[in-house]
């Protein structure tokens, strides 16, 4: 039966579950920088953080995982599995985020920031105390949902060898030969891990709504 | 470092297999349309275990990756009698993953319709299906059609997984030339600015749609 083969994904599932959360948080930071770069009022800051948005989104995860791992090495850049991973799923996903936050910010009303300007707030108080605590909040559906892109995008790894919860499905299946269950049960891991996110995000969004209508 | 000599020989086998790339993009696109709208249709149905197992569907598939969706239809399937070429699974795979994307489209589309449509087509007597032929669907698709467009782009983007269950596109073909000669930077980079240029360069041309529409 499918259940004596799921203490074979127990070691794969913390490395799954790892690998998301370094990339999300670090991709937390690159969405921040990136997409108050592009507002920036410099262009040279506006060039390069548009230029790295497009860039990782004008190529896909895959491409770019493969470049880091298997280019990289040629210009004597040697980089462990998971800082490969860990790398080119931040890289990418802080690049989405960017492109939320950005268009967050530019979404929270002028007169917010109009009317903290006449208060003689300086810019960072603005930024700080008026526009990121609205920003943020409706910020985070997207953000979550972006997590769970994320997830789904660790199962990549795989395939440069990292032992992750797809990789592990894979060799045992070699093994073992038994795909409707090995596949089924993977394909239930991976759901499962991303339920709190579903869930979570559809309760901030009824709370959002709250009153809306 | 970076061979110029080795890049050019190698560009035409590279540009050959975007060929496989661009016919399998289209094609999932085809089934990703078609089964996108049957989702979205189902969900709306009346008969309640017809819209939870769409809703269901939905779910699901949005949340677990595409590469084990891909191995699932790979290695399953053929147990069970059904044994399909990479092209086919593979096209099924990306076409079935972002049919659950492309759902969420059209009920965009369906919900923006105001209800005074829904209400007039009752008035004149439209049965169900001619009300969806003829009111609500060709008023509901071409305000999407950008967002589809870059479906289509992104799934353009997403074919490298393709690879994983052997067929052989453009991200395969630089892997073999790779471990053929040991260089995987020209390769992999030639892969990479393509991707970039032909995807950049589409989804300026969807902006430019967009604000089309727009105007009119």
């Amino acid at each position: 039966m499918w259940f004596d083969i799921l203490p074979s994904f127990w070691e794969g599932t913390k490395i799954t579950i790892e690998l998301t959360l370094f990339s999300a948080v670090i991709a937390f930071f690159l969405a921040f920088a990136a997409g108050f770069g592009r507002l920036s009022k410099f262009r040279a800051v506006r060039l390069l953080a548009a230029t790295y948005v497009e860039v990782f989104r004008g190529t896909s995860l895959f491409v770019q995982l493969f470049w880091i791992y298997f280019a990289l090495p040629l210009f004597g850049i040697m980089l462990p599995k998971m800082v490969a991973g860990v790398l080119a799923l931040s890289l990418n996903a802080g690049a989405y985020g960017s492109e939320i936050v950005r268009s967050t910010l530019i979404s929270v009303p002028k007169g917010q920031s109009e009317a903290a300007i006449a208060l003689n707030m300086t810019p960072w108080q603005r930024t700080r105390l008026v526009i990121l605590p609205q920003a943020l909040v409706m910020m985070l559906p997207a953000f979550g949902n972006l997590i769970i892109e994320l997830l789904k995008g660790t199962a990549l790894v795989s395939l440069i060898t990292l032992s992750d919860l797809t990789f592990v499905a894979t060799v045992l299946n070699s093994s073992i030969m038994r795909p409707t269950e090995i596949f089924s049960v993977l394909l239930i891991i991976y759901f499962v891990i991303s339920l709190p996110f579903t869930k979570g995000i559809q309760w901030i969004e009824h709370r959002l709504s709250a009153g809306r209508y | 470092m970076w061979n110029w000599e080795y890049a050019i020989k190698i560009l035409p086998e590279i540009l050959k297999a975007l060929k496989i790339t661009i016919s399998a993009t289209f094609v999932a696109f085809v089934v990703a349309l078609v089964v996108g709208l049957m989702l979205t249709l189902a969900r709306r149905s009346n008969f309640k275990p017809l819209s939870l197992f769409a809703g269901g569907f939905v779910g699901f598939v949005r949340s677990t990756p595409l590469l084990v969706q891909l191995y699932f239809i790979f290695y399953v399937l053929p147990e069970y009698g059904l044994s399909l070429t990479p092209f086919v699974a593979g096209v099924i795979g990306l076409g079935l993953h972002y049919s659950t994307y492309l759902a969420e489209v059209y009920r965009g589309g369906i919900e923006s319709i105001p209800p005074g449509q829904w209400e007039a087509a009752k008035a004149l007597n439209f049965s169900t299906l001619n009300t969806w032929k003829k009111i609500i669907l060709p008023q509901s698709i071409p305000p999407v059609i950008p967002v589809m467009g870059n479906y289509l782009i992104t799934m353009f983007k997403e074919t490298p997984i393709l690879s994983a269950i052997t067929l052989v596109e453009i991200m395969q073909t630089a892997k073999m030339l790779g471990s053929h000669s040991f260089r995987y930077l020209e390769a992999f980079t030639i892969v990479g600015v393509l991707f970039l240029v032909l995807s950049y360069s589409s989804s300026l041309m969807v902006r430019r749609l967009e604000v089309r529409l727009n105007l009119r």
